[in-house]
Parts: C-alpha cells; structure tokens; sequence
C-alpha cells in the first residue's frame, strides 16, 4: 500500500460504554475526508448486519466479557486483514476487568439480587452468559495494533487511521497512553 | 546508608555515553551524569535527594567490556567507560519490566486517582508499552485508608521504597518498612499496624508526595487529582547531608 487507497473498515463494541465509538465520530469534518480515504462496511454506526469475508482493518471496542463477546473477537480476527483493540477496555480490560477481583456469583448476587426491590432475578434468557475472566482482547485472538486510552482521543484515532491509509505502521504511544 | 558526602578533590574522569564524549566527576553515578547531560534514562526507585536502592532495574544500560547490564543509578562512572542508554536490548528489557509491574498488582488508570500525574503510567507511555503481553495476576491487595490524611493502596505500589526512604533519611521518622517476600512483599507503617494508628508518623506527606504511582494519595482525591510535588525533596537532602 504505497500510495493513497480506499480501505475497508470494521468495527464493533463488546464489554464497552460505546465511548470509543463516540471519540471517533468526534473526528468531526475530517470524518468527510476519511469518508473519502475508507468504506465503512460493518459497524453500529452504519446499517449492514454482516461481516464481509474479508476486511482490511477491523477496530474491536471494549474487552471480552462473556461468551457474544467472545465469538465476535473471534469472528473479527477471521475477516480482519488488521486488527485494532481500540480504548483501553479492549487493550487492558479496564473497567469492565475490575469484577475480576470478586467471584461471578458474588457479581452476579450483587447486581440483581442484592440492590434490587422489585422481582431480584438472575437474567438468562435473550442475554449472552458471562465469562469467568474479563480479558482484554488480545488474551483470546492476536491483536495487531493497540490504541489505549479511555477514550484514545479522537486524534488519536485520526492519527493511527490515517497512518494506516498512507501505508505505514503506527506508533500509538506516540499520540496516546493508558488512562488518556 | 547516608550518601558520601562529596571530596573537596575528586578526579575528572572522560568516558563515552551514546556516541557523545562527556567528562564527569568520578564520584557520580551513571545516571546523574546522563541527567546533567540531557540524557534520558527510564527510572523509577532513583530519586534525587535519596540514598540509592536499585531495585527497579529500569534504568539498565550496556557498559562496553561488561557482559551483563548495569543498573545507572547505582554504577559510578570510571574513565574510559563506553556506555550505550538506548539499545533494541534496553529497550526490550525496559518494556517487560513495565508490562510485569502492570500485570502484577491492579493498575486502572482511567479511574485512579493518579491518572496523568503517574510516574509508571508516563514511563509506559514514553517506553511504547501500548499493552501488556503476559496475563494479569489479578490478586487483590489491601487498602489502608485509616490515617486521616493519607492512604495507601497497595494494588497500586511497585516496592520502589521511595516512601521508606524518605521517611527514614529527610523525615527521620521511618514509619515505613518492607515486609514479606515475592508477590507478599509489601510496605508496612511501623510493625504492619494501621497507618492511622502509627506513633512514629508525623503526618509530613513526604512518603506521598515522592510515591511514583497511586499507591501513596491524599484522602478525598478523586480521579486524576492526586498531583505531587517533589521540589522540597533536593533542598533538605542537602540541608541533612550538609557537612
Ligand atoms: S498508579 Fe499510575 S499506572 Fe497505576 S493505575 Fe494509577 S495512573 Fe495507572
Ligand atoms: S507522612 Fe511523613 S512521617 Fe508519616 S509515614 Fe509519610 S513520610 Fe513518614
Ligand atoms: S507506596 Fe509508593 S513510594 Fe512506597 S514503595 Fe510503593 S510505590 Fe514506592
Ligand atoms: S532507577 Fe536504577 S534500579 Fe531503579
């Protein structure tokens, strides 16, 4: 890729806020100029439901909580040509991973049992079950680039987007950290 | 161990650092003499104003003639020294170190309370640690929020000592002290009792205000607002050493 081409994109959010997604649409009018440089072909921010069979750059949200997650981190990785966690969720489990410290049951207990007053009940059906262990991304599929931050800015973004348009390899601590 | 206090007639040595020909005195540390000298060295225990300790291994350079790494902060210079601050090794090594203090204890920067202020979560940063390739350990450690003004978390500690030291040397209260071995290992006030309980503590601040990381914070800091303030730190280390 040496010179300028339109690249594919995809992207999705497993156990995130959605907040790395909002950062990327914070690219404002350079959306426009992105919107020229890549086709975004899978995403909760456009309307096609499936994955193409081959994508060249797929951007994970959020770490991977339970077993949706799972199967989607694993379905990117399949599709992706190069895959991005994106946000600290997906790099380092984050927030999401601080349940890690406690046991399931005792989560599970706490959330709809112990501060709930009306019908406390335990949720199984229509939702996916929960994994033992939050993991970031990258402790389930290789993961080819990691843009930490919560949320990685929308420069950050920008920046290693467009890195990868014009063909070369980003540097993300050159723009972001952990905790950004 | 007080630092030796400084011979009014110290030979100058010559030596190479980087490809750059420096001249030094030969009382001086690597690392303070790449600090005069603008270059950088990742460090974390090395503290200016403190006795030397060693214990991080960040600051790990290769010494031309040596076949293993030394530790700058604690290698004087000597004349004719070749030494290289910034090899792919280096910089290998000094990645891992980070990702294992990562994976280690509990690090969530977005929701500490030390988030953009931290020595680690900078050094990570400017090391190009963008993520931690080995599991995280995911044991919890405790938290001690019973001093009225301070607290301690130790999810958040790195056993750098810079607390202890600094109580011990600039206080002269030595309220802290390390305890316990391997992944037990952690720093105690007096004989591990609660802080908030302690009889030598004179509330001084000083074990917070030089903790690299969240460990050591104010009371009542939330995310991102615990900014420290090392300044006092070089001028009453000369003032106590001062002959
Ligand atoms: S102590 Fe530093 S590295 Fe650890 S969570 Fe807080 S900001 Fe991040
Ligand atoms: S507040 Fe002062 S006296 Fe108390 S433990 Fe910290 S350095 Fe020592
Ligand atoms: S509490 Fe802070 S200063 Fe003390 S050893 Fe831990 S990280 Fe270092
Ligand atoms: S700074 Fe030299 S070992 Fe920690």
């Amino acid at each position: 890729m040496s010179t300028p081409t339109r690249i594919t994109v995809a992207t999705t959010w497993l156990d995130g806020c959605s907040g790395c997604h909002m950062s990327f649409l914070d690219m404002d009018e350079r959306l426009i100029e992105l919107a020229r440089k890549i086709d975004i072909v899978y995403s909760p921010l456009v309307d096609s439901k499936e994955l193409p069979e081959t994508v060249d750059v797929g951007l994970l949200e959020g770490s991977i909580s339970s077993v949706d997650d799972l199967e989607k981190a694993r379905a990117f990785r399949r599709h992706c040509k190069i895959l991005i966690s994106l946000g600290d969720c997906a790099v380092n489990g984050n927030v999401p991973a601080m349940r890690n410290y406690f046991k399931l049951d005792d989560v599970m207990d706490r959330s709809y049992r112990e501060n709930v007053t009306l019908q406390p009940q335990i949720p199984t059906r229509g939702v996916p079950a929960l994994l033992t262990t939050v993991k970031p991304i990258h402790g389930e599929v290789a993961v080819d680039i990691f843009v930490p931050g919560c949320p990685p800015s929308a420069d950050a973004i920008w920046y290693v987007l467009n890195e990868l348009i014009e063909g070369r390899v980003p540097d993300p601590s050159s723009v972001t950290r952990f905790g950004a | 161990m007080p630092p030796p206090p400084t011979q009014p007639n110290v030979r100058v040595v010559t030596l190479r650092i980087d490809d750059r020909d420096l001249s030094a005195r030969e009382d001086e540390t690597i690392i303070e003499v790449c600090r005069e000298n603008k270059i950088p060295i990742p460090s974390l225990c090395h503290l200016d104003g403190l006795t030397i300790w060693g214990g991080c291994r960040l600051c790990m350079v290769e010494v031309a003639g040596q076949n293993r790494l030394l530790a700058a902060c604690s290698t004087r210079v000597a004349e004719g020294m070749r030494i290289q601050t910034n090899t792919e090794k280096l910089q290998r090594y000094r990645r891992t170190i980070i990702e294992l203090l990562f994976a280690e204890r509990n690090h969530v920067c977005s929701v500490c309370v030390s988030n953009g202020h931290c020595e680690l979560q900078w050094l990570a940063q400017r090391c190009g640690v963008d993520h931690v390739r080995v599991p995280y350990r995911q044991v919890p450690y405790p938290v001690d929020s019973s001093h009225e003004m301070f607290r301690v978390d130790h999810n958040r500690c790195i056993l750098c000592t810079r607390c202890v030291r600094v109580c011990d040397e600039i206080e002269g209260a030595h309220t802290w002290d390390v305890m316990g071995r391997g992944s037990d290992c952690r720093v105690i006030t007096d004989l591990a009792t609660p802080w908030g309980e302690s009889e030598s503590c004179t509330s001084c601040g000083k074990c917070v205000q030089v903790c690299p990381t969240g460990a050591l914070v104010k009371q009542g800091t939330s995310v991102g607002e615990m900014v420290k303030d090392q300044h006092f730190l070089p001028i009453l280390a000369r003032r106590r050493h001062a002959p």
